[in-house]
Protein backbone atom coordinates (compact mmCIF):
# COMPACT_ATOMS: atom_id res chain seq x y z
CA UNK A 1 0.00 0.00 0.00
CA UNK A 2 2.82 2.53 1.00
CA UNK A 3 4.76 1.28 -1.94
CA UNK A 4 2.13 1.80 -4.35
CA UNK A 5 1.38 5.83 -2.97
CA UNK A 6 5.49 6.11 -3.43
CA UNK A 7 5.06 4.92 -6.87
CA UNK A 8 2.71 7.02 -7.85
CA UNK A 9 4.49 9.96 -5.80
CA UNK A 10 7.42 9.51 -7.58
CA UNK A 11 5.59 8.84 -10.65
CA UNK A 12 4.30 12.19 -10.80
CA UNK A 13 7.27 14.03 -9.34
CA UNK A 14 9.33 13.03 -11.89
CA UNK A 15 6.35 13.80 -14.73
CA UNK A 16 6.34 17.34 -13.45
CA UNK A 17 9.85 17.78 -13.35
CA UNK A 18 11.23 16.03 -16.58
CA UNK A 19 7.97 15.77 -18.43
CA UNK A 20 9.25 11.88 -18.34
CA UNK A 21 8.99 11.57 -22.09
CA UNK A 22 9.49 7.68 -23.76
CA UNK A 23 11.04 7.89 -27.44
CA UNK A 24 10.45 4.25 -28.91
CA UNK A 25 12.49 4.65 -32.18
CA UNK A 26 13.76 1.32 -32.63
CA UNK A 27 11.29 -0.83 -31.13
CA UNK A 28 7.62 -0.63 -29.61
CA UNK A 29 7.14 -1.31 -26.16
CA UNK A 30 6.25 -4.73 -26.24
CA UNK A 31 6.25 -7.30 -23.19
CA UNK A 32 8.90 -9.48 -24.45
CA UNK A 33 11.80 -10.11 -22.41
CA UNK A 34 14.52 -8.03 -22.72
CA UNK A 35 17.83 -6.38 -21.35
CA UNK A 36 17.49 -2.65 -21.27
CA UNK A 37 21.34 -1.17 -21.55
CA UNK A 38 21.20 2.77 -20.80
CA UNK A 39 24.13 5.61 -20.42
CA UNK A 40 24.68 6.24 -16.75
CA UNK A 41 24.79 9.96 -15.74
CA UNK A 42 23.28 10.34 -12.13
CA UNK A 43 21.15 7.98 -9.58
CA UNK A 44 17.99 9.85 -11.00
CA UNK A 45 18.84 7.30 -14.09
CA UNK A 46 16.75 4.67 -12.32
CA UNK A 47 14.01 6.42 -11.39
CA UNK A 48 13.64 7.83 -15.00
CA UNK A 49 14.08 4.83 -17.27
CA UNK A 50 11.47 3.09 -14.91
CA UNK A 51 9.17 5.97 -14.67
CA UNK A 52 9.49 6.04 -18.83
CA UNK A 53 8.44 2.94 -19.28
CA UNK A 54 4.49 2.32 -19.72
CA UNK A 55 2.95 0.73 -16.68
CA UNK A 56 2.26 -2.69 -18.02
CA UNK A 57 6.29 -2.83 -18.51
CA UNK A 58 7.27 -1.29 -15.24
CA UNK A 59 5.82 -4.36 -13.12
CA UNK A 60 7.59 -7.15 -15.11
CA UNK A 61 11.13 -4.77 -15.60
CA UNK A 62 13.93 -4.95 -12.95
CA UNK A 63 16.35 -1.99 -12.30
CA UNK A 64 20.06 -3.14 -10.98
CA UNK A 65 21.12 -1.01 -8.50
CA UNK A 66 24.80 -0.71 -7.19
CA UNK A 67 23.97 -2.52 -3.14
CA UNK A 68 26.78 -0.31 -1.66
CA UNK A 69 24.98 2.66 -2.58
CA UNK A 70 20.77 1.27 -2.81
CA UNK A 71 21.04 0.05 0.46
CA UNK A 72 23.23 2.62 2.30
CA UNK A 73 19.80 3.66 4.58
CA UNK A 74 17.16 1.68 5.32
CA UNK A 75 14.51 3.87 3.15
CA UNK A 76 16.85 3.69 0.12
CA UNK A 77 16.53 0.16 0.31
CA UNK A 78 13.05 -0.08 0.71
CA UNK A 79 12.09 2.22 -2.25
CA UNK A 80 14.55 0.04 -4.75
CA UNK A 81 12.84 -3.12 -2.94
CA UNK A 82 9.58 -2.08 -2.56
CA UNK A 83 8.89 0.06 -5.28
CA UNK A 84 11.18 -0.46 -8.28
CA UNK A 85 11.47 -4.10 -7.53
CA UNK A 86 15.58 -3.68 -8.05
CA UNK A 87 18.33 -6.27 -8.44
CA UNK A 88 21.05 -5.81 -6.30
CA UNK A 89 24.23 -5.89 -7.87
CA UNK A 90 27.49 -5.53 -5.52
CA UNK A 91 30.50 -2.83 -7.70
CA UNK A 92 33.76 -5.00 -6.49
CA UNK A 93 33.80 -8.24 -6.76
CA UNK A 94 33.83 -10.26 -3.54
CA UNK A 95 35.37 -13.47 -3.07
CA UNK A 96 34.37 -16.50 -5.59
CA UNK A 97 30.90 -14.66 -5.77
CA UNK A 98 29.80 -13.90 -9.65
CA UNK A 99 28.12 -10.51 -9.26
CA UNK A 100 26.17 -11.34 -11.97
CA UNK A 101 24.41 -13.88 -10.43
CA UNK A 102 21.29 -12.10 -9.09
CA UNK A 103 20.94 -11.04 -13.05
CA UNK A 104 21.14 -14.39 -14.30
CA UNK A 105 18.74 -15.08 -11.30
CA UNK A 106 15.79 -12.28 -12.24
CA UNK A 107 16.48 -13.54 -16.21
CA UNK A 108 15.46 -16.85 -15.25
CA UNK A 109 12.62 -16.24 -13.82
CA UNK A 110 11.48 -13.96 -16.55
CA UNK A 111 12.04 -10.65 -15.97
CA UNK A 112 12.97 -8.14 -17.89
CA UNK A 113 16.26 -5.91 -16.33
CA UNK A 114 17.59 -2.04 -16.79
CA UNK A 115 21.28 -2.29 -16.78
CA UNK A 116 23.78 0.38 -16.90
CA UNK A 117 26.92 -0.99 -18.34
CA UNK A 118 29.32 1.38 -17.53
CA UNK A 119 28.94 0.60 -13.88
CA UNK A 120 29.29 3.81 -12.46
CA UNK A 121 28.01 7.11 -13.26
CA UNK A 122 29.82 8.90 -15.74
CA UNK A 123 30.55 13.06 -16.25
CA UNK A 124 28.70 14.69 -19.05
CA UNK A 125 30.01 13.67 -22.88
CA UNK A 126 30.22 10.35 -23.90
CA UNK A 127 29.53 6.94 -21.90
CA UNK A 128 32.65 5.44 -20.11
CA UNK A 129 33.68 2.07 -21.68
CA UNK A 130 31.37 -0.72 -21.14
CA UNK A 131 31.39 -3.31 -18.35
CA UNK A 132 31.73 -7.19 -19.09
CA UNK A 133 28.30 -7.98 -17.86
CA UNK A 134 26.46 -7.15 -20.60
CA UNK A 135 28.35 -9.79 -23.19
CA UNK A 136 28.45 -12.55 -20.25
CA UNK A 137 24.68 -12.34 -19.84
CA UNK A 138 24.16 -11.86 -24.10
CA UNK A 139 25.98 -15.01 -24.21
CA UNK A 140 23.95 -16.85 -21.21
CA UNK A 141 20.64 -15.81 -22.36
CA UNK A 142 20.36 -15.72 -26.43
CA UNK A 143 16.50 -15.31 -26.54
CA UNK A 144 16.70 -11.90 -24.21
CA UNK A 145 16.18 -8.64 -26.67
CA UNK A 146 18.99 -6.48 -25.93
CA UNK A 147 17.51 -2.75 -26.42
CA UNK A 148 20.06 0.39 -26.10
CA UNK A 149 18.67 3.28 -24.62
CA UNK A 150 19.90 6.95 -24.48
CA UNK A 151 18.83 8.96 -21.32
CA UNK A 152 18.81 12.70 -22.25
CA UNK A 153 19.90 15.60 -20.09
CA UNK A 154 19.55 13.70 -16.61
CA UNK A 155 22.83 15.39 -15.31
CA UNK A 156 21.27 18.63 -15.05
CA UNK A 157 18.61 17.14 -13.15
CA UNK A 158 20.16 15.84 -10.70
CA UNK A 159 24.48 16.50 -10.96
CA UNK A 160 26.39 14.43 -8.73
CA UNK A 161 26.53 15.77 -5.44
CA UNK A 162 23.38 17.72 -5.44
CA UNK A 163 20.19 16.91 -3.26
CA UNK A 164 17.63 18.94 -4.79
CA UNK A 165 16.64 18.30 -8.70
CA UNK A 166 15.56 21.25 -10.82
CA UNK A 167 12.84 20.76 -13.39
CA UNK A 168 14.12 20.33 -16.91
CA UNK A 169 12.77 18.32 -19.83
CA UNK A 170 14.58 14.34 -20.44
CA UNK A 171 13.78 12.21 -22.83
CA UNK A 172 14.79 8.35 -22.53
CA UNK A 173 15.24 7.19 -26.52
CA UNK A 174 15.11 3.49 -26.65
CA UNK A 175 16.44 1.74 -29.89
CA UNK A 176 16.61 -0.89 -32.53
CA UNK A 177 17.44 -4.27 -30.51
CA UNK A 178 21.10 -5.72 -31.46
CA UNK A 179 22.30 -8.99 -31.06
CA UNK A 180 25.22 -11.00 -30.27
CA UNK A 181 26.84 -12.79 -33.37
CA UNK A 182 28.07 -15.89 -33.51
CA UNK A 183 31.38 -16.24 -31.81
CA UNK A 184 31.74 -12.10 -31.84
CA UNK A 185 34.64 -11.21 -29.40
CA UNK A 186 33.41 -9.47 -26.70
CA UNK A 187 35.74 -6.33 -27.17
CA UNK A 188 34.21 -6.11 -30.24
CA UNK A 189 30.35 -6.39 -28.98
CA UNK A 190 30.76 -4.26 -25.99
CA UNK A 191 32.12 -1.30 -28.51
CA UNK A 192 29.37 -2.24 -31.01
CA UNK A 193 26.67 -1.71 -27.73
CA UNK A 194 28.30 1.39 -26.89
CA UNK A 195 27.78 3.39 -30.10
CA UNK A 196 24.24 1.91 -30.67
CA UNK A 197 23.82 3.64 -27.24
CA UNK A 198 26.15 6.80 -28.10
CA UNK A 199 23.74 6.83 -31.71
CA UNK A 200 20.91 7.71 -29.98
CA UNK A 201 22.04 10.73 -28.79
CA UNK A 202 21.60 12.51 -31.99
CA UNK A 203 18.24 11.16 -32.65
CA UNK B 1 -29.37 42.25 -27.87
CA UNK B 2 -27.04 45.10 -25.70
CA UNK B 3 -29.48 45.83 -23.09
CA UNK B 4 -29.95 42.01 -22.66
CA UNK B 5 -26.37 41.57 -22.13
CA UNK B 6 -26.52 44.84 -19.35
CA UNK B 7 -29.73 43.03 -17.75
CA UNK B 8 -27.66 39.67 -16.88
CA UNK B 9 -25.58 39.24 -13.68
CA UNK B 10 -21.96 39.64 -13.73
CA UNK B 11 -22.00 36.09 -12.98
CA UNK B 12 -24.41 35.55 -16.06
CA UNK B 13 -22.44 37.38 -18.49
CA UNK B 14 -19.34 35.22 -17.94
CA UNK B 15 -21.10 31.97 -17.88
CA UNK B 16 -22.46 33.01 -21.39
CA UNK B 17 -18.80 33.96 -22.19
CA UNK B 18 -17.85 30.80 -21.64
CA UNK B 19 -20.38 28.93 -23.28
CA UNK B 20 -19.46 30.54 -26.37
CA UNK B 21 -16.25 30.20 -26.25
CA UNK B 22 -16.53 26.15 -25.52
CA UNK B 23 -19.69 26.38 -28.39
CA UNK B 24 -16.91 27.62 -30.50
CA UNK B 25 -14.26 25.62 -30.25
CA UNK B 26 -16.92 22.47 -30.41
CA UNK B 27 -17.22 23.63 -33.74
CA UNK B 28 -14.00 23.81 -34.71
CA UNK B 29 -12.93 20.54 -33.46
CA UNK B 30 -15.83 19.02 -34.80
CA UNK B 31 -14.75 20.33 -38.03
CA UNK B 32 -11.23 19.20 -38.06
CA UNK B 33 -12.49 15.80 -37.58
CA UNK B 34 -14.06 16.26 -40.63
CA UNK B 35 -11.56 17.24 -42.41
CA UNK B 36 -8.95 14.79 -40.72
CA UNK B 37 -12.07 11.50 -42.19
CA UNK B 38 -10.89 13.01 -45.84
CA UNK B 39 -8.96 10.66 -47.46
CA UNK B 40 -5.37 12.96 -48.81
CA UNK B 41 -2.95 10.84 -51.34
CA UNK B 42 0.59 10.13 -50.87
CA UNK B 43 1.65 13.24 -52.85
CA UNK B 44 3.17 16.28 -51.74
CA UNK B 45 0.37 18.49 -51.96
CA UNK B 46 -1.55 15.80 -49.31
CA UNK B 47 1.62 15.82 -46.71
CA UNK B 48 1.42 19.41 -46.85
CA UNK B 49 -2.46 19.39 -45.90
CA UNK B 50 -1.50 16.41 -43.29
CA UNK B 51 0.93 18.55 -41.67
CA UNK B 52 -1.14 21.67 -41.80
CA UNK B 53 -4.10 20.05 -40.28
CA UNK B 54 -1.90 18.29 -37.44
CA UNK B 55 -0.83 22.12 -36.52
CA UNK B 56 -3.92 23.33 -37.08
CA UNK B 57 -4.88 20.05 -34.05
CA UNK B 58 -2.41 20.88 -32.33
CA UNK B 59 -2.99 25.11 -31.70
CA UNK B 60 -6.72 23.83 -31.26
CA UNK B 61 -5.51 21.28 -28.59
CA UNK B 62 -3.67 24.17 -26.73
CA UNK B 63 -6.72 26.40 -27.10
CA UNK B 64 -8.59 23.76 -24.87
CA UNK B 65 -6.39 23.87 -22.72
CA UNK B 66 -5.83 27.23 -22.10
CA UNK B 67 -9.85 27.40 -22.71
CA UNK B 68 -10.31 24.53 -19.43
CA UNK B 69 -7.56 26.54 -17.71
CA UNK B 70 -9.45 29.65 -17.81
CA UNK B 71 -12.67 28.05 -16.93
CA UNK B 72 -11.89 26.23 -14.03
CA UNK B 73 -9.83 29.17 -12.87
CA UNK B 74 -12.61 31.47 -12.86
CA UNK B 75 -15.15 28.80 -11.66
CA UNK B 76 -12.47 27.80 -8.02
CA UNK B 77 -12.03 31.58 -7.73
CA UNK B 78 -8.85 34.29 -7.63
CA UNK B 79 -6.47 31.74 -5.77
CA UNK B 80 -6.79 28.95 -7.50
CA UNK B 81 -6.45 30.63 -10.81
CA UNK B 82 -3.23 32.29 -9.68
CA UNK B 83 -2.24 28.96 -9.02
CA UNK B 84 -3.31 27.46 -12.46
CA UNK B 85 -0.98 30.56 -13.80
CA UNK B 86 1.60 30.01 -11.74
CA UNK B 87 1.72 25.92 -13.24
CA UNK B 88 2.10 27.20 -16.23
CA UNK B 89 4.74 29.48 -15.65
CA UNK B 90 6.72 26.29 -14.05
CA UNK B 91 5.87 24.64 -17.09
CA UNK B 92 6.91 27.50 -19.38
CA UNK B 93 10.14 28.08 -17.43
CA UNK B 94 11.13 24.55 -17.42
CA UNK B 95 10.98 24.32 -21.42
CA UNK B 96 13.21 27.92 -21.50
CA UNK B 97 15.85 25.99 -18.88
CA UNK B 98 16.00 23.15 -21.15
CA UNK B 99 16.71 25.16 -24.46
CA UNK B 100 19.48 27.06 -22.76
CA UNK B 101 22.40 24.68 -21.83
CA UNK B 102 23.07 25.42 -18.16
CA UNK B 103 26.18 24.33 -16.20
CA UNK B 104 26.78 22.69 -12.89
CA UNK B 105 27.50 25.93 -11.24
CA UNK B 106 23.86 26.88 -12.34
CA UNK B 107 22.21 24.46 -9.99
CA UNK B 108 21.38 26.15 -6.94
CA UNK B 109 20.77 29.44 -8.94
CA UNK B 110 18.33 27.05 -10.83
CA UNK B 111 16.56 25.86 -7.53
CA UNK B 112 16.53 29.56 -6.55
CA UNK B 113 14.28 30.53 -9.12
CA UNK B 114 12.12 27.22 -9.80
CA UNK B 115 11.48 26.62 -5.76
CA UNK B 116 11.65 30.78 -4.32
CA UNK B 117 11.11 33.06 -6.67
CA UNK B 118 8.80 31.80 -8.49
CA UNK B 119 5.90 30.79 -5.65
CA UNK B 120 7.05 34.35 -4.02
CA UNK B 121 6.04 36.01 -7.17
CA UNK B 122 2.75 34.34 -7.34
CA UNK B 123 2.38 34.97 -3.68
CA UNK B 124 2.75 38.74 -3.91
CA UNK B 125 0.30 38.23 -6.60
CA UNK B 126 -2.20 36.30 -5.26
CA UNK B 127 -2.40 39.07 -2.36
CA UNK B 128 -2.07 41.94 -4.15
CA UNK B 129 0.99 43.40 -2.80
CA UNK B 130 1.21 45.34 -5.81
CA UNK B 131 4.76 47.12 -5.21
CA UNK B 132 6.51 44.95 -3.80
CA UNK B 133 5.21 42.50 -6.60
CA UNK B 134 6.42 45.13 -9.05
CA UNK B 135 10.13 45.29 -8.09
CA UNK B 136 10.77 42.12 -6.54
CA UNK B 137 11.81 40.35 -9.81
CA UNK B 138 13.73 43.22 -11.42
CA UNK B 139 15.36 44.43 -7.86
CA UNK B 140 15.75 41.86 -6.03
CA UNK B 141 16.43 39.16 -7.89
CA UNK B 142 18.27 40.43 -10.06
CA UNK B 143 20.80 40.70 -7.88
CA UNK B 144 20.09 37.20 -5.58
CA UNK B 145 20.85 35.23 -8.90
CA UNK B 146 23.73 35.90 -9.93
CA UNK B 147 25.52 36.12 -6.49
CA UNK B 148 24.25 32.46 -5.68
CA UNK B 149 25.81 31.77 -9.29
CA UNK B 150 29.18 33.64 -7.95
CA UNK B 151 29.02 31.73 -4.92
CA UNK B 152 29.35 28.41 -7.02
CA UNK B 153 32.74 29.69 -8.19
CA UNK B 154 32.31 28.80 -11.72
CA UNK B 155 33.61 32.19 -13.95
CA UNK B 156 32.93 30.16 -17.14
CA UNK B 157 30.77 31.94 -19.54
CA UNK B 158 29.38 33.93 -16.19
CA UNK B 159 27.44 36.50 -17.60
CA UNK B 160 26.13 34.44 -20.67
CA UNK B 161 24.61 31.61 -18.03
CA UNK B 162 22.76 34.45 -16.03
CA UNK B 163 21.77 36.60 -18.21
CA UNK B 164 19.50 33.12 -20.14
CA UNK B 165 18.63 32.47 -16.28
CA UNK B 166 17.40 36.23 -16.11
CA UNK B 167 15.49 36.31 -18.94
CA UNK B 168 14.06 33.27 -18.13
CA UNK B 169 12.77 34.64 -14.97
CA UNK B 170 11.51 38.01 -16.65
CA UNK B 171 9.66 36.31 -19.32
CA UNK B 172 7.98 32.88 -17.68
CA UNK B 173 7.49 34.50 -14.18
CA UNK B 174 7.18 37.93 -14.60
CA UNK B 175 5.36 38.67 -17.44
CA UNK B 176 3.02 35.44 -16.86
CA UNK B 177 2.44 36.63 -12.99
CA UNK B 178 0.76 39.93 -14.75
CA UNK B 179 -1.65 37.96 -15.69
CA UNK B 180 -3.58 36.56 -12.60
CA UNK B 181 -2.60 40.19 -11.17
CA UNK B 182 -5.34 41.73 -13.54
CA UNK B 183 -8.02 39.63 -11.45
CA UNK B 184 -6.93 41.57 -7.97
CA UNK B 185 -6.93 44.88 -9.73
CA UNK B 186 -9.59 47.33 -7.77
CA UNK B 187 -11.69 49.37 -10.15
CA UNK B 188 -13.89 52.41 -9.08
CA UNK B 189 -17.42 52.24 -10.14
CA UNK B 190 -16.44 48.76 -11.29
CA UNK B 191 -17.76 45.05 -9.84
CA UNK B 192 -14.51 43.50 -9.30
CA UNK B 193 -15.96 40.13 -9.77
CA UNK B 194 -16.19 41.05 -13.36
CA UNK B 195 -11.89 40.99 -13.34
CA UNK B 196 -12.33 37.80 -15.17
CA UNK B 197 -13.28 39.40 -18.27
CA UNK B 198 -10.03 41.51 -18.00
CA UNK B 199 -8.29 38.42 -18.57
CA UNK B 200 -10.04 36.94 -21.26
CA UNK B 201 -9.82 40.50 -22.64
CA UNK B 202 -5.99 40.34 -22.91
CA UNK B 203 -6.24 36.92 -23.83
CA UNK B 204 -8.46 37.09 -26.76
CA UNK B 205 -6.90 39.90 -28.13
CA UNK B 206 -3.24 39.05 -28.01
CA UNK B 207 -4.44 35.37 -29.55
CA UNK B 208 -6.45 36.93 -32.62
CA UNK B 209 -3.79 39.25 -33.65
CA UNK B 210 -0.97 36.60 -33.52
CA UNK B 211 -3.70 34.44 -35.46
CA UNK B 212 -4.59 36.90 -37.78
CA UNK B 213 -1.17 37.79 -38.30
CA UNK B 214 -0.48 34.29 -39.14
CA UNK B 215 -2.80 33.67 -41.31
CA UNK B 216 -1.90 36.94 -43.35
CA UNK B 217 1.69 36.12 -43.98
CA UNK B 218 0.49 32.79 -45.39
CA UNK B 219 -2.50 34.62 -47.52
CA UNK B 220 0.61 36.98 -48.64
CA UNK B 221 3.46 34.13 -49.11
CA UNK B 222 0.77 32.38 -51.50
CA UNK B 223 0.39 35.58 -53.39
CA UNK B 224 4.39 36.05 -52.90
CA UNK B 225 3.63 39.61 -51.89
CA UNK B 226 5.28 38.22 -48.53
CA UNK B 227 8.12 40.81 -47.50
CA UNK B 228 9.87 39.78 -44.55
CA UNK B 229 11.24 42.25 -42.71
CA UNK B 230 14.17 40.12 -41.04
CA UNK B 231 14.50 37.01 -42.82
CA UNK B 232 17.09 35.67 -40.96
CA UNK B 233 15.05 35.30 -37.62
CA UNK B 234 11.24 34.79 -38.78
CA UNK B 235 10.16 33.30 -41.79
CA UNK B 236 7.05 34.77 -41.62
CA UNK B 237 7.56 38.47 -39.40
CA UNK B 238 6.26 41.35 -42.47
CA UNK B 239 5.10 44.97 -41.46
CA UNK B 240 1.92 44.04 -43.29
CA UNK B 241 0.83 40.75 -41.94
CA UNK B 242 1.79 43.03 -38.53
CA UNK B 243 -0.52 45.65 -39.02
CA UNK B 244 -3.18 43.14 -40.10
CA UNK B 245 -3.10 41.60 -36.74
CA UNK B 246 -2.98 45.05 -35.12
CA UNK B 247 -5.75 46.33 -36.42
CA UNK B 248 -7.71 42.64 -36.20
CA UNK B 249 -6.84 42.72 -32.40
CA UNK B 250 -7.41 46.19 -31.92
CA UNK B 251 -10.74 46.52 -33.77
CA UNK B 252 -12.25 43.03 -31.14
CA UNK B 253 -10.59 45.41 -28.35
CA UNK B 254 -13.46 47.64 -29.39
CA UNK B 255 -16.20 45.34 -29.80
CA UNK B 256 -15.08 43.65 -26.22
CA UNK B 257 -14.76 46.96 -24.31
CA UNK B 258 -18.20 46.48 -23.25
CA UNK B 259 -17.40 43.85 -21.15
CA UNK B 260 -14.27 45.83 -19.44
CA UNK B 261 -14.12 48.98 -17.71
CA UNK B 262 -13.04 50.60 -20.43
CA UNK B 263 -14.98 52.90 -23.18
CA UNK B 264 -14.60 51.58 -26.85
CA UNK B 265 -11.84 54.22 -27.46
CA UNK B 266 -9.86 53.15 -24.66
CA UNK B 267 -10.49 49.74 -25.23
CA UNK B 268 -8.88 49.97 -29.00
CA UNK B 269 -6.09 51.59 -27.33
CA UNK B 270 -5.68 49.16 -24.79
CA UNK B 271 -5.69 46.49 -26.87
CA UNK B 272 -3.31 48.09 -29.72
CA UNK B 273 -0.92 48.43 -26.80
CA UNK B 274 -1.03 44.12 -25.83
CA UNK B 275 -1.13 43.11 -29.19
CA UNK B 276 1.80 45.71 -30.17
CA UNK B 277 4.25 44.08 -26.97
CA UNK B 278 2.86 40.54 -27.50
CA UNK B 279 3.91 40.39 -31.27
CA UNK B 280 7.21 41.82 -30.46
CA UNK B 281 7.56 39.78 -27.44
CA UNK B 282 7.11 36.80 -29.84
CA UNK B 283 9.30 38.16 -32.67
CA UNK B 284 11.92 38.38 -29.83
CA UNK B 285 11.39 34.58 -29.19
CA UNK B 286 11.94 33.48 -32.47
CA UNK B 287 15.15 35.56 -32.19
CA UNK B 288 15.95 33.85 -29.18
CA UNK B 289 14.95 30.20 -30.52
CA UNK B 290 17.12 30.90 -34.03
CA UNK B 291 20.30 31.89 -31.59
CA UNK B 292 19.60 28.37 -29.88
CA UNK B 293 19.89 26.65 -33.54
CA UNK B 294 16.08 25.68 -32.82
CA UNK B 295 12.85 26.71 -34.77
CA UNK B 296 10.31 26.40 -32.41
CA UNK B 297 10.89 25.62 -28.76
CA UNK B 298 12.00 22.36 -28.65
CA UNK B 299 10.89 20.76 -32.45
CA UNK B 300 7.69 18.88 -31.42
CA UNK B 301 6.91 16.03 -30.28
CA UNK B 302 10.11 13.82 -31.83
CA UNK B 303 12.39 16.43 -30.13
CA UNK B 304 15.21 14.84 -28.00
CA UNK B 305 14.57 17.09 -25.66
CA UNK B 306 10.79 16.21 -25.29
CA UNK B 307 9.70 19.58 -24.86
CA UNK B 308 6.17 20.49 -25.57
CA UNK B 309 6.11 23.63 -27.69
CA UNK B 310 4.17 25.29 -24.44
CA UNK B 311 5.63 28.71 -24.82
CA UNK B 312 5.63 29.07 -28.33
CA UNK B 313 2.02 29.34 -27.78
CA UNK B 314 1.85 31.64 -24.07
CA UNK B 315 5.29 34.12 -25.41
CA UNK B 316 2.89 36.39 -26.79
CA UNK B 317 1.08 36.55 -23.49
CA UNK B 318 4.05 36.48 -21.00
CA UNK B 319 5.28 40.04 -23.00
CA UNK B 320 1.57 41.62 -23.40
CA UNK B 321 0.89 41.07 -20.11
CA UNK B 322 2.84 43.31 -18.48
CA UNK B 323 2.67 46.20 -20.45
CA UNK B 324 -0.78 45.73 -20.40
CA UNK B 325 -0.89 45.81 -16.33
CA UNK B 326 1.22 48.60 -15.98
CA UNK B 327 -0.33 50.45 -18.78
CA UNK B 328 -3.76 50.17 -16.99
CA UNK B 329 -2.79 50.95 -14.08
CA UNK B 330 -1.23 54.48 -15.11
CA UNK B 331 -4.14 55.60 -16.90
CA UNK B 332 -6.89 54.55 -14.89
CA UNK B 333 -4.44 56.04 -11.56
CA UNK B 334 -5.22 52.26 -9.38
Amino acid sequence: MLAKLMSWFLLGLVRVLTGAQARWLGCPPKAEQRIYFANHQSHADLVMIWAALPRELRGITRPIAAKDYWTATPFKQWITTAVFNAVYVERERKGDEDPLQPLADALTQGDSIILFPEGTRGHTGDPQAFKAGLYNLAQRFPQVVLVPAWINNIQRLLPKGEVIPVPVLCSVTFGAPIHLDQGEDRKVFLERAREAVIALRER
Amino acid sequence: MNSFLRSLSPGQQVGLLFVALFGLLLLLSIGAFLASLRERPDTPEGDSSRAELRNFEGVLRASWLMAAVFWVGWASGETVATVLFALVAFFALREFITMSPTRRGDHRSLILAFFAVLPIQFWLTGTAHFDLFTVFIPVYVFLAIPVVSALANDPQRFLERNAKLQWGIMVCVYGMSHVPALLVLDFPHWDNDKNAFLVFFLALVVQTSMVVQHLAARQLRRKSALMLRAPEISSSFSWRAWAAGMAAGGVLGGILSSMTPFKPGQGLAMALIACAAGSFGHLVMKALKRDRGATPWGGGVASVTGATGLLDRVDALCFAAPVFFHSVRWYFDL
